[in-house]
């Protein structure tokens, strides 16, 4: 039942699959940023109330989604090596997370910086806020936790346990602007019903949060291979596949 | 069971335990963890008297009145069934104005006047272009103005 995922997993062929998509990935990427800042940041008119300043939201919103999502495909690959002892998920989960770091940074930092002319702060103790915070707390201990053991097996075990537990984080983020007041606005577009923000300015958005997705693929993938390529640098397929390219 | 399995059991039985704890927690903290009372809430009494707190609602229609020789602002906020009347002494964000969602954060008097120390504005999740915002205000006939045209 469960060969497939051992299949895909063994490290060499995982090594030529994803090599095979990297590129696809890049390209998309260049394509769909360059669709989206376009559309974003020339076409897009400004907003009735906040001027030219929404249009931060074109690396905000998309960030923050990364956070989250990433946050998930790290847990989810963290599992896969837990209960599955599958090195390259081991290896997944781990390039996930300073990617996820860096996308929750980013959300957190571009919010301030539009915070402060539109809010009047640059921080508040919002529900919102404090627990993205602690999302980037989450990927900081899992990259500390794992790089705390000699083995990195041990490690990768130790962290899947923690990726697992800052899951409950996730829905607490994407409902703590509904469950408590907050100074956080409402979901303009993940929610039931329309999305409330124009179509000129929702499709630059969508294109921006596709090709943050997009890099976020080619990137992991090639983190992955790489350290794929260091764990297994004695066995005779890495010469192989290095003297092939 | 296999030891696959015991772990597959092990992560189920980790999520659940954690996020039930979690979940009662934030439960028992609902009131701590909200970043502001209502005027409603206000009225009912359960903003605390006497400590600082804030309160968050719309800037009511015409209410907003500034002194001549002063950065004093007096206005009152409204959640549409009850009203608290602020009075703030410095500067306020862009976004504030009558109509827009206001946190203030300070202490409520005994005669009913919440003085704040600081005012914050909140943005609603909507964005549109100014013309769609001015269709909107005229009452003209746009079935959906976030459909786009």
């Amino acid at each position: 039942m469960w060969t497939w995922l051992h299949k895909l997993g063994s490290p060499p062929r995982f090594y030529r699959w994803t090599g095979r998509l990297i590129p696809w990935f890049a390209g998309a990427t260049v394509l769909l940023m360059a669709a989206g800042l376009y559309g974003g940041l020339v076409l897009a008119p400004p907003d009735y109330q906040q001027g030219d300043s929404y249009r931060i939201i074109f690396i905000h919103v998309p960030a923050a989604w990364m956070s989250l999502f990433v946050y998930m495909v790290m847990a989810g690959a963290a599992t896969v090596g837990l209960v599955w002892r599958i090195k390259t998920a081991e290896i997944v989960a781990s390039s996930c997370a300073p990617l996820g770091a860096s996308f929750t940074f980013l959300a957190l930092v571009t919010g301030s910086l539009w915070g402060k002319p539109m809010w009047g702060t640059w921080w508040a103790w919002d529900p919102r806020l404090v627990s993205e915070l602690i999302l980037l707390f989450l990927y900081f201990g899992f990259m500390a936790l794992q790089g705390a053991f000699e083995d990195r097996r041990t490690g990768a075990r130790a962290a899947a346990v923690l990726a697992i537990v800052g899951v409950v984080n996730i829905p607490i983020i994407h409902y703590s602007v509904e469950w408590w007041n907050s100074l956080h606005q409402g979901p303009t577009v993940t929610k039931l019903g329309k999305p409330s923000i124009h179509l000129s300015m929702l499709i630059p958005l969508l294109l921006m949060a596709a090709a943050f997705k997009t890099y976020f693929l080619s990137v992991v993938l090639m983190r992955a291979r790489t350290e794929v390529l260091d764990r297994e640098r004695g066995n005779s397929w890495v010469r192989e596949a290095l003297e092939e390219s | 069971m296999t030891r696959r399995g015991r772990r597959m059991m092990l992560v189920a039985v980790l999520l659940l335990g954690v996020g039930s704890a979690v979940a009662l927690t934030l439960m028992a903290l609902k009131e701590n963890v909200s970043f502001f009372f209502s005027p409603t809430q206000v009225a009912n009494g359960e903003a605390p008297r006497g400590y600082p707190f804030r309160v968050g609602g719309l800037v009511a229609e015409g209410s907003v009145q500034r002194a001549s020789d002063s950065l004093n602002v007096r206005f009152v906020l409204t959640d549409g069934a009850h009203t608290v009347p602020v009075s703030y002494t410095g500067i306020l964000p862009d976004l504030f104005r009558e109509g827009q969602g206001i946190v203030a954060r300070g202490r409520l008097q005994e005669d009913g006047l919440f003085v704040a120390e600081e005012v914050l504005a909140k943005h609603d999740e909507n964005y549109m272009p100014p013309e769609v915002a001015d269709a909107l205000k005229k009452g003209a006939p746009l079935s959906n103005p976030h459909a786009g045209q």
